[in-house]
């Protein structure tokens, strides 16, 4: 018995985790009666099945490659596996944040009747399988599957509440632009496979593709992956799906699944094509930047509070992306030392986001459940009534807002040492381009700062704009342990980068073939060299927390040290009220104002001797209706000139097979 | 009798399946649709005999066993019964009127012969020379059930479709495999009671045969 488990590999223990968590979806469904066995049963051993998944993740990190191949799948066309560096660091990134969210769920779900909660937890267990076995697939057909599994299993998760019939479109949206970059993979792959049918990623790597059809792939690929990443602009199903999703299912699409997409482009463009081209890396960083601006400036006119995460999410995708780019540029131009900087940068951030937005997600949805509602202009002054919820709310709004010492400033800052190292590059244009870019990088970060001002100000600070608010009540233990997870994640993820890039180091050897090379010590990160940048957050915090230390002993010893309470945010008005508040609207108007260029603004302003006034405004994206609205006006034209071949005289078709009949005839004796 | 008369007859069986089937383009009504039918059917059984007896195919002798039971004897029967049962022996509309038709259907002819002259030439039997007819047949009856207007007739074009199909098989090949001819002939007993129960389930919901009421169906 020893034996057995000794010989197994880390891909073993992987696919036995991925079994797991299939066993467990489907027990869920032979427990439709007992709500209380789905929950406090089966989502505390999915949890469980989540944290080992992570420590295969770290066994694969440390290990040699291992594959397998399963006995299940067409007849001669198995499943192959594969667990390499690059997988093992996903699947850590998968099971740490699923750990923190499943346990959070345990008590989101409690509420919810036994027979949908048993078909939401087979779901939701199938989801986190097609994820990890999308990141271990070593063939394009288990890839596709595990992928179709993960769509799909998703799409039922965002349409839980399906009886709502926006929630039902919004789910059409996602399933929709899920099918399209589905199908432009399975192009990809096929173009992959250099036209000789064979299937697995081994025999990919060897393909020789031409500059062209390697080009191909790559587009291809980079659509595909893109429309599963929400890259603009096939970023509009993640404003619709998130809210419509429960919140900790919102949490795993956000957090993990689109990262399943930057973990495919990653695949595909350095492991599995044989040449990359420059013009990838800077197509791939305009994308993100345009993405990454276009999602922030979103994020900020947003009042519904999930709405504001999934376009935050779309910010969050396109820094990736440029990272992703801004390698591509590095390691086809040689820069083999700057190309291991900024893919540690990008793979650094992806868990960070899989950990800060896992965060947010799930506290928005205590403050959902807390409120009975999403829109942030009913809400304020919460901090008082779930203190819980509200401080670990706000190690993650730091987190993504990227305040040292937390992980979002550690990913960020090493990107921007990456972009300001471009002088570099034997490219004169891209020389003088990508500092450009590198601003337009820290602006989105800044402007991401300003989203989560608005985000945790308006919810969280002030006064209740309801009153109802004041019956809100706490997280329930479950939850609150589950963000607890997410929040130290954030924390230890942000006070600990040295060993953080250790472990990120096998997956850099792997693609780049170097390694990064930290000037500093274990408490110092330097990522080029001591002299030009470092950053000790260990000692920063210690600062930190001395300058407030001595702050609060001055200000209660010397200053006059009275203490006097006032109404938050009354700004000494004694007649303020709860509704002149900053509101949400308010908060986004300036953004609103300058990038009005890209927004449909639709608002309704009463008249001034309205005794009941009643305000309406909605920003909507304009894409939506130059790109999309256009294409689908475009499919009913072209649906409806097809229509008119259809009688419904029997003749005519008959009349249709002839000619075709006759037509083939003349054709083939030709 | 020497191989020469052999061919000459079937030429002439050929030259006869051709001439019904112009027959059955300008035929009006629907009995004389139907014994023109098996009288195509009783050709086609001969020619594929004595194909059988030429060139010692014996497998071809079940198959014009099988053509002379189902087509000359209970399709025909069946349809007797169908258009005596529905009532529908009136003048059949056709789509286009009977000349033009006629004039098509020389157009095809022409248009198959062209066809099956590479094809001809090609093949190794001792009766390739018909292949351009067994085409034209096959197309001809296809017009035939593009012009016709009524269920039942629409039924015999396809069967008499079936017929030219199995002619040029025999005059390329020597016929289908047996097993393959008895798999084609169970289907067109199952199509053709398909369509018979269709036909009264037709009249049943338009009080009518004619397939134009059908255009009713159509989604708006």
């Amino acid at each position: 018995m020893t034996n057995l488990l000794t010989s197994l590999d880390p891909v073993d223990w992987a696919w036995a985790g991925i079994l797991y968590w299939l066993g467990l979806g489907f027990a869920a469904l032979f427990l439709q009666r007992s709500r209380s066995l789905l929950t406090n049963l089966v989502f505390p051993l999915g949890a469980l099945g989540a944290l080992f998944i992570a420590g295969v993740g770290v066994a694969g990190l440390l290990a040699p490659v291992s594959t397998s191949v399963l006995p299940i799948g067409l007849p001669d066309l198995p499943f192959h596996l594969r667990l390499d560096a690059l997988s093992a660091f996903f699947l850590l990134l998968l099971g740490g944040a699923a750990f923190g969210v499943t346990v959070y769920a345990i008590g989101y779900f409690r509420h919810m009747e036994a027979g949908p909660l048993a078909v939401l937890t087979l779901w939701y267990h199938l989801f986190l399988a097609g994820m990890a076995g999308v990141m271990l697939a070593d063939d394009a057909y288990a890839f596709m599957v595990c992928w179709e599994v993960m769509a799909l299993s998703s799409y039922f998760l965002v349409t839980t509440d399906h009886d709502i019939p926006d929630i039902r479109s919004a789910g059409f949206l996602y399933l929709l632009i899920a099918h399209v970059g589905a199908v432009s993979l399975l192009l990809c792959f096929g173009v992959l496979q250099g036209g000789h049918g064979n299937y697995t990623f081994g025999y990919m790597r060897g393909a020789a593709l031409t500059p062209f059809w390697a080009s191909a792939a790559y587009l291809l690929a980079l659509f595909g992956f893109g429309a599963k990443a929400g890259l603009v602009p096939m970023h509009v199903w993640l404003p619709e799906a998130h809210p419509a999703a429960p919140s900790p299912v919102s949490a795993l699409m956000s957090g993990v699944m689109l990262k399943t997409a930057i973990y495919g482009l990653l695949r595909v463009t350095f492991d599995l094509l044989n040449i990359q081209l420059a013009w990838w890396g800077a197509l791939a960083l305009a994308l993100g930047l345009v993405t990454a601006l276009y999602g922030v400036i979103f994020a900020a006119v947003q009042s519904d509070m999930k709405r504001l995460l999934a376009w935050s999410s779309i910010e969050n995708i396109g820094i990736i992306l440029a990272a992703f780019g801004l390698t591509l540029i590095f390691y086809t131009d040689g820069k083999g030392a700057l190309a291991a900087l900024t893919l540690t940068a990008l793979l650094y951030h992806s868990i960070n986001h899989a950990f800060f937005k896992g965060l947010l997600f799930v506290s928005t949805g205590t403050v959902l459940h807390a409120t009975g509602t999403r829109l942030m202009g009913q809400m304020g002054g919460l901090i008082r009534i779930m203190p819980w919820t509200a401080w670990l709310t706000l190690i993650g709004v730091l987190a993504i807002a990227g305040i040292p010492p937390l992980n979002g400033f550690v990913s960020e800052w090493l990107l921007l040492q990456a972009f300001l190292l471009t002088p570099g590059l034997t490219q004169p244009y891209l020389n003088m381009v990508i500092p450009v870019a590198a601003a337009a990088v820290a602006m989105a970060a800044a402007l991401a700062a300003y989203v989560m001002v608005k985000f945790f100000g308006v919810i969280f600070l002030g006064q209740p704009r309801d009153p109802a608010l004041l019956h809100a009540h706490e997280a329930s233990w479950p939850q609150r342990l589950g963000m607890v997870w997410l929040a130290a994640g954030c924390v230890l993820l942000g006070l600990f980068p040295t060993q953080v890039i250790t472990w990120i180091a096998p997956v850099v050897r792997l693609i780049t073939n170097q390694r990064l090379v930290n000037d500093g010590n274990w408490l110092l990160l330097a990522p080029v060299s001591a002299e030009r940048a470092s950053y000790a957050p260990l000692i920063f915090l210690v600062v930190v927390l001395v300058v407030l230390l001595l702050t609060f002993i001055w200000v209660r010893r010397t200053y006059h040290g009275r203490l006097r309470r006032s109404d938050p945010w009354d700004c000494g008005y004694p007649e303020q009220d709860a509704r002149m508040q900053d509101s949400a609207q308010g908060f986004g108007q300036p953004i609103r104002h300058i990038f009005v260029s890209f927004m449909r603004v639709e608002r309704e302003t009463p008249d001034p001797f309205d005794r009941q006034p009643q305000y309406h405004g909605a920003t909507l994206d304009k894409l939506w209706f130059v790109l999309y609205e256009p294409i689908a006006r475009l499919t009913n034209w072209l649906s409806a000139q097809a229509g008119r071949l259809q009688h419904g005289h029997i003749q005519w078709y008959l009349t249709y097979s002839f000619m075709t009949l006759i037509f083939l005839l003349v054709f083939v004796t030709r | 009798m020497p191989l020469a008369y052999h061919l000459q007859f079937i030429n002439l069986l050929a030259a006869l399946l051709l001439l019904i089937a112009f027959a059955m383009l300008s035929q009006r009504r629907i009995v004389g649709l139907v014994t023109l039918f098996a009288w195509q059917g009783a050709a086609l059984s001969l020619a594929t005999a004595i194909v059988a007896w030429s060139t010692g195919q014996h497998h071809l002798y079940y198959s014009a066993g099988l053509t002379l039971v189902l087509k000359v004897m209970v399709m025909p029967w069946f349809f007797y019964r169908l258009v005596k049962r529905l009532d529908v022996n009136r003048e059949v509309e056709p789509m286009i009127n009977i000349p033009t038709t006629m004039l098509i259907g020389i157009a095809l002819v022409i248009f198959a012969f062209n066809l099956a002259m590479p094809i001809s030439q090609m093949a190794g039997t001792v009766m390739r020379s018909t292949l351009g007819i067994a085409m034209a047949c096959v197309l001809l009856s296809f017009l035939m059930m593009i012009t016709r207007s009524k269920a039942i007739t629409q039924v015999i074009g396809f069967m008499a479709m079936e017929n030219g199909l199995f002619f040029a098989a025999t005059s390329a090949t020597y016929g289908m495999p047996l097993v393959v001819e008895m798999g084609v002939a169970l289907d067109v007993m199952i199509a053709l009671f398909v369509l018979g129960i269709m036909s009264f389930q037709i009249r049943e919901s338009f009080d009518s045969m004619d397939l134009k009421h059908m255009e009713s169906l159509k989604e708006r």
